[in-house]
């Protein structure tokens, strides 16, 4: 009797999908086919996929409990493997996966959430680089000042939601944060060892983006003022800058 | 100590849960060891501490995402990663398993069985001797977990690895949980394997807990778990194997339901006790870095 080698991808394609049959030729110690052997294999990519996103989205589980937690996370594991071996990577668009999960439209924010646990687990990782203080800015001649472009901090990111979802997540780290119902910008950064996440007024996040997209300040002043008159840019900028948004002030 | 080896005690895995309490706690522990895909991002808190730590300590690099067992060819990138953090850390020591766990551009995050066979052993001493030329340096192969056997496999697994180690010069990671969970799933006995397991390659030895159910039949099934105590049995089993080996840097893995670091170095202790039993004057061995 021949015993024809079993493919990895015959291998993989009965690990995925637990309709098919475990692949001929994998056997246990009896010469049978065992499918509650082949299945420890089944739930160790299972399970290991759903311990990834639970602990990379801490405050959604939260939000959700456990048990609801666990359930949607499986349906996206179902499918969405890992293109890399690298987990950290893994999840990335579980916040849109959640966006689409009609069971989990009863908490509307937990897409948005989920993005800002997206942000702040790539802001975790993100390289080292200095934060651009004030007053590195400030040392320019202040007729160039409106051709300065500043550069993005590699663990800046940027959020804007409905919901007031920096609030809801500063509450699960430290009881007794408040939460006011209504819209709020989120700024994610790493101006030092630990991330930071901080809800910012609506104008300053505007004012941010077109900073972060790579617009110079004067072009950016003007198009904030332009939907925001009472943009205060003088405090907006210090306070990116204490945030550690930027890291490093070009002029072209 | 030499700096090119770990030394011949017990380390830990390294949980970002425990960072604070090493550095200021500063435990006396052999080494510890982390896995290399976790510390694969840019920068930020797992490099600095990282850093830290191995100021003070010496490092144990294992990977879990090389699948040097896989069909297709190893990912460069992955191994140009693992390149780097050798050069950033110089660790003591790089391990990988004798397991697959990526196919194509698939990632499954498990390490999965292969069977035992003239072509898979080439294609392993292949990826092998690829690795350790990529990295500039020897590794060392662990013994898998497994719960399944292919009907193909005409190699036992102890010539298997044997062979790897004997062709590429690598040493061997002798996972004696491993040695438990397979031997009990597949109807061995573990003291056996130890016995036949070519000791003179080993340059570390793993240990962890296990988890139990039962397969199809009804017959007990051992799943490698890493989320208790090192069970008795498998202590025994250890101790066993240092009667052959002679005192080996000892790692205790401990990677679900991490639990406050002072358990840990409690099994720590437990662990270099035993390899002290075993460390006879005049008996220092030499080991495979």
């Amino acid at each position: 009797m021949t015993n024809p080698p079993v493919g990895q991808s015959d291998f993989v394609a009965a690990l995925v999908d637990p309709a098919k049959a475990v692949p001929p030729g994998i056997i246990s110690h009896r010469g049978d086919s065992d499918a509650k052997r082949f299945a420890v294999y089944r739930n160790n990519v299972h399970v290991g996929l759903v311990g990834v996103l639970a602990a990379k989205y801490p405050v959604c589980r939260q939000l959700v409990g456990e048990a609801f937690f666990t359930a949607m996370a499986r349906l996206y594991v179902a499918d969405h493997k890992p293109f890399s071996p690298i987990m950290m990577l893994y999840g990335a668009d579980f916040c849109d996966f959640i966006g689409g999960f009609a069971p989990a439209q009863s908490v509307p924010y937990l897409g948005d959430m989920a993005a800002l646990e997206e942000a702040w687990s790539v802001a975790y990782h993100a390289a080292d680089d200095s934060p651009l203080a004030l007053a590195e800015i400030a040392a320019f001649d202040p007729e160039v000042l409106p051709d300065l472009t500043l550069t993005r901090h590699p663990a800046t990111g940027l959020l804007r939601s409905a919901h007031p979802i920096g609030s809801i997540w500063s509450a699960h780290q430290a009881p007794g944060v408040p939460v006011r119902p209504g819209a709020e910008a989120v700024l994610i950064t790493r101006p030092t060892l630990d991330v930071k996440v901080t809800a910012i007024p609506v104008a300053d996040a505007a004012f941010a983006q077109d900073l972060l997209q790579g617009l110079p300040i004067g072009e950016a002043v003007e198009r904030t003022l332009a939907h925001h008159s009472g943009f205060d840019f003088g405090r907006a900028i210090a306070g990116l800058c204490s945030l550690g948004a930027f890291s490093q002030a070009v002029l072209p | 100590m030499d700096a090119q080896r770990l030394p011949c005690r017990a380390g830990l895995g390294l949980k970002p849960q425990h960072y604070a309490d090493i550095l200021d706690g500063k435990p006396d522990i052999g080494f510890f060891e982390v896995h290399a895909e976790n510390y694969m991002g840019a920068g930020g808190p797992p490099h600095r501490y990282l850093a830290a730590i191995v100021e003070r300590y010496p490092l144990s690099l294992h990977g879990v995402g090389l699948s040097i067992g896989g069909e297709g060819a190893l990912n460069g990138d992955h191994l140009h990663r693992l390149r780097g953090l050798i050069d950033r850390y110089q660790p003591q020591s790089f391990s990988e398993h004798l397991a697959w766990s990526s196919h194509g551009e698939t990632s499954l995050n498990d390490l999965l069985p292969l069977p035992y066979t003239e072509a898979t052993l080439d294609r392993v001493v292949a990826h092998v001797d690829t690795v350790q030329q990529a990295l500039g340096r020897s590794m060392l192969l662990e013994n898998p977990s497994t719960y399944v056997l292919f009907a193909e496999s005409t190699i036992d697994e102890i010539d298997f690895l044997a062979a790897i180690a004997q062709r590429t010069g690598c040493g061997l990671l002798l996972d004696v949980n491993n040695v438990m969970v397979s031997s009990v799933n597949h109807g061995l006995d573990p003291y056996t394997y130890i016995d036949r397991f070519p000791v003179q390659a080993v340059g570390e030895i793993h240990l962890a807990g296990y988890d139990e159910t039962t397969d199809a039949a009804g017959e007990r099934l051992l799943i490698d778990a890493h989320g208790s105590r090192v069970s008795p049995d498998v202590f025994a089993l250890f101790r066993h194997a240092l009667g052959r080996t002679g005192p080996v840097p000892t790692l205790v893995e401990w990677d679900n339901n991490v639990p406050a670091f002072a358990v840990l170095a409690d099994e720590a202790r437990i662990v270099d006790l035993a390899i002290a039993e075993a460390r006879a004057p005049g008996d220092r061995r030499e080991r495979v870095a």
